[in-house]
């Protein structure tokens, strides 16, 4: 089995189609997107006890009601498996890059199968014998490692299989981790639906299930994955004889990459612009219902829509990326994001809801094409041989973001309801900062130049590595 | 870059191209048609 795995085991043999690669990378992506969708099991979740013994409360709908079972978790205490998910994806692929490179796609795509459906399968006793803490160590580490080593491992194959379209085929896999929601969540609910008794919710035997079927789609990924061999071109290719201003035929290694000021300069450029990002994702529905009056079904719908934009502006964006450039499209994203995130305020106070929806769709696409553009610049900036592990490394940013963004988004909203703002006025500064941490943003972007000539390997080196 | 190997595609890949995509398209389309199915209730 392990000589399967192998990367040599995966060299691909003549005639092997690239085109078999993506749909390889979106087995892997369009499960670990799940993690986006996890939200559907929490108040499921937060109702286990009180299922069991059949006396739940809608507390939201009848004010002044207590929870009846008082062991029932709480939904704080619940979001922070997602959380502890988000951690974990970013310090595995950071720690995890290089072995991913070292051990080759189809080894990675099938560790990651076993920690990210293991998780599940975990996370599936924790709800059935009501233990938290097993569904922070099953979902939250083993499957966010599955996330992280999931996420990466595909991306650099990728892009050695897509020398000529590099943003294409990187934001084709990674346009899988933002579909994974649409095809996660209503999997999620059809199952609690059909394992529902009157005494049980379905989550745990939902979790078990969703763990084997995700494993086994994964494990198909993981066999039709090949890797290039060393030298090896599209027809018709003609590599770039010299390096372009942003764009280098020659290769860094991660430990060099991480003493060059761009490897920073990209930190902070993926960092801001998925803070921002989180900070709409994680309020849409509150702010379209408070702003506008538009009932839950409707915001759940505006939710739903932002979903799909998220997933379409990843290869949209990925994709423009290869004719427009990098920096370029980052331009587009700051100077826009800038713009719509001052201009929302403006939407809300004229109640047009129609150019409030049409804003948060555009910085939404922006939002996931700037994930899925990110392996193409560092491609770019740091050639092909490393760009996994580089990738990895970068992704702490998303951690980082996770944190930070809907704490800062939460903080600012708590601090102004408590100087008397009204609800539909306190989202108005929220924008303006979101506003300012992309400006921040774009001058990181602008400040990225070519990486200085003695950061990279020696041709003869490269190779070797490569 | 030393050597440059480039090679065309057998034609007997067609049926397993066929059957990757859909393998991951069929979801796929499912989730976006549940998704947009959805989304119709904000213009309601």
């Amino acid at each position: 089995m392990a000589a399967l795995l192998d990367r040599s085991h995966s060299i691909a043999g003549p005639g092997f189609s690239r085109w078999l690669v993506p749909p390889a990378a979106l087995c892997v992506h369009l499960c670990i997107g799940q993690a986006y969708a996890f939200s559907v099991f929490n108040k499921p979740l937060s109702q286990l006890l009180c299922t069991a013994q059949q006396n739940c409360v809608d507390l939201a709908k009848t004010p002044g009601a207590v929870a009846p079972v008082t062991g029932d978790w709480s939904i704080a205490n619940i979001g922070w498996i997602f959380s502890i998910a988000i951690v974990f994806l970013g310090l595995s692929a950071a720690f995890a890059g290089k072995w991913v490179e070292r051990a080759g796609p189809r080894m990675a795509m099938f560790v990651a199968a076993l920690c990210f459906c293991g998780g599940l399968i975990i996370s599936a006793g924790g709800a059935a014998w009501h233990q938290l803490w097993l569904i922070y160590l099953g979902y939250g580490v083993l499957g966010g490692c599955g996330l992280g080593i999931g996420y990466i491992s595909p991306v650099s194959t990728l892009i050695k299989w897509f020398p000529d379209r590099p943003g294409l085929a990187t934001g084709t896999a990674i346009m899988g981790f933002g579909g994974g929601a649409l095809i996660g969540a209503p999997l999620a609910v059809g199952l609690m639906r059909y394992f529902s008794t009157p005494t049980s919710n379905g989550v745990a035997p939902t979790m078990l299930t969703m763990g084997i079927v995700y494993f086994i789609w994964m494990l198909v990924g993981s066999m039709i994955v090949r890797v290039p061999h060393v030298g090896w071109a599209p027809a018709g290719y003609v590599p770039p004889t010299s390096s372009a201003k942003l764009i280098t035929t020659r290769n860094v290694l991660l430990e060099q990459a991480l003493r060059t000021p761009q490897f920073y300069l990209l930190w902070l450029v993926l960092f801001l612009n998925v803070t921002a990002g989180i900070g709409v994702l994680g309020q849409a529905s509150l702010m379209i219902q408070e702003m506008f009056g538009v009932t839950a079904v409707a915001a759940a719908g505006f939710v739903g829509l932002m979903s799909i934009f998220n997933m379409g502006g990843r290869i949209f964006w990925a994709s423009m990326s290869d004719f427009m450039g990098r920096k370029t499209t980052y331009v587009i994203f700051f100077v826009l994001g800038v713009i719509l995130y001052f201009l929302v305020p403006t939407f809300g106070s004229i109640h047009s809801v129609a150019l409030f929806v049409v804003a948060f769709l555009i910085i939404i696409s922006m939002y996931g094409g700037g994930f899925a553009t990110i392996p193409a610049y560092l491609r770019d900036l740091y050639g092909t041989v490393n760009v996994g592990a580089i990738h990895g490394a970068v992704l702490t940013a998303w951690s980082a973001a996770g944190i930070a963004g809907p704490v800062l988004i939460n903080y600012i909203r708590q601090y102004q309801l408590a100087h008397g703002v009204a609800k539909a006025d306190a989202y108005s500064v929220t924008m303006y900062i979101m506003a300012a941490l992309l400006v921040v943003g774009l001058i990181c972007n602008l400040a990225i130049k070519a990486v200085d000539e003695r950061h990279y390997l020696p041709a003869t080196a490269a190779e070797a590595a490569g | 870059m030393a050597r440059i190997n480039t090679s065309t595609t057998d034609a007997g890949n067609a049926p397993k191209l066929i059957a990757a995509w859909l393998f991951v398209g069929i979801p796929l389309l499912f989730g976006l048609f549940d998704t947009l199915r959805n989304a119709l209730k904000l213009f309601q």
